[in-house]
């Protein structure tokens, strides 16, 4: 007796035979990859019938890492779920927070202060680089190219000292609330953004030159993971996986928000289809960050950081000590919160994944009746079989790498 | 024999590589960013939200007036505050009322900040703190004792001269 006979139908074994037969006279195997693979970026389970080493039919199997997120919410009064929000996209809190900001701000009726908007700005953009640079290094080292985590994580971490320095938080910043932000940039905040906007280029140069040409780089990922711009379409792909398929779809130019239509960029997209091409979208974009940023931060306007309305945001510390008035309301807000008119709204934002979507449901109380996350990794996810059909299963860690996922985002 | 097509993406393939390595070796050559974790310690920054700490006036007296407030902010519920009133035999706080028992379960805190806006008389505040594993359950319920401890007197002097503006 085989080992693969005897350990066929017992339960939670990796390998079981499926009896049928492959294109090269052997049988077709299903292999459980994941959920604890290093190179699945998280606890994603892929469930893979094999003909030898090919690839005939993939099936993901999501919610390992299921959190209750949306459930959560409804427990919690408006201004308390932006801490919620940090959680599902890990890799891209400001972003999330800008989603349901934006969105609660929506059916609130009021519009964040310039000032906020164009720290707003700077902050997803900051976001979009350190979840690329996340990404760009552990695709790396999947497909091996070691040294790129390491560089990758140390521009991060400089990133991360940023989102310390405004936030005090290094990754669950919940800068971004209803209203505004938390609190104004500090100039230091300033000074190691403008040295970051200055040394970032030279890095993102760095990067090319290690993999850009290099011929392992491109013949681990050149024409591997086709994914016509019908497909992008049909299967509701966003992002850069999209964009990768020659669709210029980014909705910083298509639904601007946060004052996106003022800065001058340029959406990157590549006519590849393959896993190249969405690494070269990236690429492009991690420039085109640092040009936002660089622009964000020349025209940074003076003024307010949040609106001045004092049924949503706390008055100011000082007028605590002299107004009754401030008193009350701060007293209110902390224990009851604001309500919100009653009405729905969704909001959607481009993170480093894609199309990040808020739906809000209010039924005019204090606390959200219903949110809803449109998150980018669970639609792009469903485009992976098609990416990966006929390919092998070696390629398959190529294709997970540059779709992008972040599992709990996935199952929320 | 190669042809001359493939000697020339041959010599292209080496250019490539040879350039990657440059940059490799470059970086061999440049300044070491690491931080030799824990010998070495990096800076936290002034907004930190660390280790909370419970704050006292310069008489001594405690600043919590036992409002709940902080309590009622919190999104995920971790802080007891059992309230009770002063008397003239003892005063434990210039208000009305003090916390009898002030609680906070480090396990489900997730240092979000929002204690520390809510409190009127900026009693609760999150310090630059980070170190606090431990190997019981217990002993991350920080009771009132613990976070009386002082706050590291660089940040209470940066609190102190804030309130002053
Ligand atoms: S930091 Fe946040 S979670 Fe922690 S005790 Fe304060 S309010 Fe609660
Ligand atoms: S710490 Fe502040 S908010 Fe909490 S009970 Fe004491 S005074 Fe009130």
């Amino acid at each position: 007796m085989s080992s693969t006979e005897s350990m066929a139908g017992t339960e939670g074994v990796t390998i079981s035979r499926t009896g049928q037969q492959g294109a090269f006279g052997g049988e077709l195997l299903t292999v459980n990859f994941g959920p604890h693979h290093p190179s699945t970026h998280g606890v994603l389970r892929l469930i893979v019938d094999l003909d030898g080493e090919q690839i005939k039919r993939l099936k993901p199997v999501i919610g390992y890492l299921h959190t209750g997120i949306e459930k959560q919410m409804e427990a919690l009064r408006w201004q308390q779920g932006v801490v919620v929000t940090d959680r599902h996209d890990y890799l891209s809190p400001p972003i999330n927070n800008l989603a349901y900001a934006l969105a609660v701000e929506r059916l609130m009726g009021v519009e964040a202060p310039p000032r906020a908007q164009a720290l707003r700005v700077i902050m997803s953009e900051l976001t979009r680089l350190s979840s690329h640079l996340v990404w760009l290094g552990t695709s790396g080292l999947e497909l091996g190219a070691m040294s790129m985590l390491m560089y990758c994580f140390r521009e991060r971490e400089t990133i991360l000292d940023m989102n310390e320095e405004i936030s005090g938080f290094r990754m669950h910043t919940s800068y971004i609330r209803p209203g505004g932000v938390m609190a104004d940039a500090t100039p230091r905040f300033l000074d190691m953004l403008a040295s970051f906007v200055k040394e970032m280029p030279g890095h993102v140069d760095e990067y090319e030159d290690l993999l850009t040409m290099n011929p392992i780089w491109r013949a681990r990922t050149i024409g591997i993971g086709r994914l016509s711009p019908e497909d992008a379409k049909v299967l509701g792909a966003s992002g850069p996986m999209i964009r990768g398929s020659g669709i210029a779809w980014d909705l910083r130019k298509t639904m601007p928000y946060s004052g996106y239509e003022s800065y001058d960029f340029e959406v990157a997209t590549s006519d590849a289809c393959d896993c190249y091409g969405r690494y070269l979208v990236r690429i492009k974009e991690m420039r085109e960050a640092v040009k936002i940023l660089d622009q964000a931060l020349q025209r940074l306007p003076d003024g307010p950081v949040n609106v001045d309305d004092r049924k949503m945001l706390p008055p100011p510390r000082e007028e605590l000590e002299t107004s009754m008035e401030a008193v009350i309301h701060h007293f209110k807000l902390f224990t009851e919160g604001y309500s919100v008119p009653a009405g729905d709204v969704y909001v959607a934002v481009e993170s480093g994944r894609g199309e990040n979507g808020c739906y809000i449901v209010s039924d005019g109380t204090h606390k959200p009746r219903r949110v809803k996350f449109r998150s980018a990794s669970f639609v792009n996810l469903q485009a992976l079989e098609r990416m990966a059909l006929n390919h092998m299963i070696a390629d398959m860690i190529a294709i997970i790498g540059t779709a992008d996922t972040v599992l709990g985002d996935v199952d929320r | 024999m190669p042809d001359e097509k493939d000697q020339e993406s041959v010599i292209d393939d080496v250019t490539a590589l040879a350039k990657g390595l440059k940059t490799t070796l470059g970086e061999f050559f440049s300044p070491v960013v690491t931080t030799m974790y824990p010998e070495e310690k990096s800076p936290r920054a002034e907004r930190y939200r660390g280790r909370h700490y419970l704050r006292r006036y310069d008489n001594g007296l405690e600043r919590c007036i036992g409002c709940e407030l902080c309590a009622a902010a919190c999104p995920v519920g971790c802080i007891l505050v059992i309230a009770a009133e002063n008397t003239e035999e003892k005063q434990v706080s210039p208000g009305e009322r003090y916390a009898k028992t002030y609680e906070i379960n480090m396990l489900r805190c997730i240092f979000c900040g929002y204690c520390e806006d809510a409190c009127p008389v900026q009693a609760i505040v999150l310090g630059p703190e980070y170190e606090m594993s431990d190997v019981s359950r217990e002993k991350f319920i920080f009771t009132k004792e613990k976070l009386l401890e002082p706050l590291p007197p660089d940040v209470e002097a940066r609190l102190k001269s804030k309130e002053q503006k």
